[in-house]
């Protein structure tokens, strides 16, 4: 398929592979901080032997693989599906506020999570990725349909706030099913919050698979996305296929936002403030924004699930608290942009 | 004209009316029920036994403050709404009530958990968020839809802030913190309901002192200005009189959504006004959130927290109103 030129990409190809570098040598070194950091802390050196099966003492083997090697999977699995869904939703609407957790696509998908727990008795993350999936593809459908009518439809603060009515119509009754079912949730306390701290093998086993097709479905649509920026009628004589890119497009948000929210709860932010920054230090090429919100979006999460762990000791704060708190702010600096079309 | 007073005069009848009423079959509710006559007589005195108990001392805190609530929320959200121009911009949406719990909640953090402390600090918290969002917010006039999603981005940080001071908090502490943090009215007994019912009712007066004021402010700064009226001055008063209302009712009942928001345009509807009704917001509040308790007390398979009710009612509503913003657009 032929492709959008470029233009003047060469004198930035240096700059960009910088910053990719730089962004994917932050995300190994938060990789190696979320083993290393926590209520014990363990020495990088230690942590690297205990991965090794070397001379590592077995408390030390105890905590970095069998609790913190998880959660740091999981971490960076729900990051990167978080991060390239926002980045797909702010390239398929055009809409430079668009974030699955403010879209209500994380609400959806945690409501008919509550159902099939509250109602259906499911326990096992596996079985109720499903209920994730239908959820965030019912509220990306809604989300869209109520934000897109009429004239004023569409507009990126129309669909904030479309999202967050939606958001919180789901959310109310997600706690009151959670209320008339004590028991059944008892469990699923720290992922109703959004935290990464009782995440086990084969909840990761269980959704990864999903998040993974959604992956790859999003490095497929990332140059016809870029296309699409040029608005539909030059996207279409540069030969991208409009309605490919977006049935594609929203499969990709629905498996990956589904599978990070069935895994890790709702933890909202990260899908905006990402892509964000990635298009900040590449500029707006859709490529290479995917490419560094895929190292950023993880190191985001990641960072958000370390702090949290020290920072209200002896408990924890949930990754999507930390999240909030330094997303939000881009939130407000983007609406206060003039450029934010019809703000 | 004439027509359009005639039909505010019947609606308001109509409204106070219909929430008195539900509020006698409100007072008979419960795991011992009671006919209206009951609780009537109840109420009048004739009758002084375990029903007057019931009715009296159990019941009726929190069918008074329903409709008390209801109807500050109300008001405020239209003092707000009037003074933004647009029904999103009431004290709900742009993190008034969130502020205000996030004052209460550093208040009891620090300040310990005495009633003048949380008042006081959910008043400064609601006061400091809406200057903050319309700070935030001010560019070429803090308008529209801007106001809103800073209004949503400060709330989902004071969210975060919140729950970071519950978990920093005692343990007691937080878990009533916690309840009160989702908005039920139900814990509400005479002694915090009547300190609460008091500022509420001494704010009432200034309100409709400033409505004059508000009347004109919504021709315009400068129509209001060249009336001679000094538009700055009014419009903080009204701002502080609006956070102040929302404070109160957040500081004894918690954040409680949507209420502020629906009211008010409801009662715009109803009255086919162009300005926003204080009155009718105000009946229509008090029986909006009498009848969202009701269906959170008795309606769903378990008691749910109030708020969660008007969250999920309100929440509707306000798709309902974009949908038919739209359409009216198009």
């Amino acid at each position: 398929m032929p492709l959008p030129p470029i233009v003047s990409a060469k004198p930035q190809l240096g700059r960009r592979l910088v910053a990719l570098v730089a962004v994917v040598a932050l995300l190994a070194l938060t990789l190696l901080a979320s083993l290393a950091i926590g209520a014990r802390a363990i020495d990088p050196a230690e942590v690297f032997s205990a991965l090794t099966g070397g001379s590592a003492s077995p408390e030390a083997v105890a905590t970095v693989i069998g609790l913190r090697l998880p959660r740091t999977v999981a971490g960076a699995l729900v990051g990167a599906s978080l991060g390239l869904s926002g980045a797909i939703v702010q390239g398929l609407t055009r809409n430079p506020l668009a974030d699955p957790g403010l879209l209500g696509v994380n609400a959806g998908a945690a409501f008919f999570v509550a159902i099939a727990v509250g109602v259906f008795q499911v326990t096992s993350p596996a079985t109720y990725v499903w209920f994730a999936f239908a959820g965030a593809l019912a509220a990306t459908g809604g989300v869209f349909l109520i934000g897109s009518v009429g004239r004023l439809g569409g507009s990126p603060a129309r669909l904030v706030l479309a999202g967050m009515a939606f958001g919180a119509v789901l959310a109310g009754i997600t706690s009151i099913i959670r209320l008339s079912n004590r028991q059944a949730f008892n469990a699923m306390v720290a992922w109703e919050i959004g935290s990464l701290s009782n995440i086990t093998w084969p909840a990761i086993a269980g959704t990864a698979p999903a998040a993974l097709i959604g992956i790859g479905a999003a490095v497929a649509v990332a140059r016809p996305l870029g296309a699409l920026a040029f608005g539909d009628d030059l996207a279409q004589a540069l030969g991208a296929r409009l309605a490919l890119t977006r049935v594609t497009g929203v499969l990709a948000v629905t498996l990956m936002a589904g599978a990070a929210t069935a895994l890790a709860g709702p933890i909202g932010f990260v899908g905006l403030m990402a892509p964000h920054v990635a298009r900040w230090l590449v500029g707006p090429n859709q490529p290479w924004i995917m490419a560094l919100t895929a190292a950023l979006a993880p190191t985001v999460v990641l960072a958000a699930d370390i702090i949290g762990r020290v920072a209200a000791p002896p408990g924890e704060l949930p990754a999507a608290t930390l999240t909030a708190f330094v997303g939000a702010p881009v939130l407000i600096g983007l609406a206060r942009r003039r450029q934010a079309r019809g703000l | 004209m004439n027509r359009l007073r005639r039909r505010r005069a019947a609606l308001q009848l109509a409204l106070g009316l219909a929430g008195l009423g539900l509020a006698v079959i409100a007072l008979g509710l419960g795991d011992y029920p009671l006919t209206p006559a009951q609780v009537l007589a109840a109420l009048t005195g004739q009758e002084t036994g375990f029903a007057h108990t019931v009715v009296v001392d159990w019941r009726a805190p929190r069918v008074a403050v329903a409709l008390v609530f209801g109807a500050a929320l109300a008001v405020s959200g239209a003092l707000f709404q009037s003074l933004t121009r647009n029904p999103l911009g009431s004290p709900d949406v742009i993190g008034l009530s969130t502020g205000s719990y996030t004052g209460a909640l550093v208040a009891v953090a620090w300040l310990g958990s005495g009633r003048l402390a949380t008042g006081g600090g959910a008043l400064i918290g609601g006061l400091v968020t809406a200057g903050l969002v319309y700070a935030l917010a001010r560019r070429d006039g803090a308008q529209g839809f801007r106001l809103i999603v800073v209004g949503i981005g400060v709330t989902a940080m004071l969210h975060a802030f919140n729950l970071f001071l519950l978990m920093r908090l005692r343990e007691e502490v937080a878990m009533t913190a916690a309840i009160w943090g989702a908005g039920s009215i139900g814990l509400i007994g005479w002694d915090q309901a009547g300190p609460a019912i008091v500022a509420l009712a001494l704010i009432a007066p200034l309100v409709v002192a400033c409505a004059p004021g508000l009347r004109q402010l919504e021709l315009g700064d400068d129509a209001a200005g060249g009336h001679g009226l000094k538009v700055e001055p009014t419009r903080l008063a009204i701002l502080a009189l609006g956070a102040g209302l929302t404070a109160i009712v957040t500081a004894s009942a918690g954040p409680i959504a949507f209420i502020s928001l629906a009211a008010p345009q409801i009662a715009q509807r109803l009255t086919r006004s162009a300005a926003t009704p204080l009155l009718a917001s105000a009946l229509l509040g008090g029986l909006g959130l009498l009848a969202a308790d009701l269906v959170a007390q008795f309606a769903l398979p378990v008691a749910a927290p109030t708020g969660a009710v008007t969250v999920v009612l309100g929440g509707a509503y306000l798709v309902d109103l974009m949908i038919r913003e739209a359409r009216r657009l198009r």
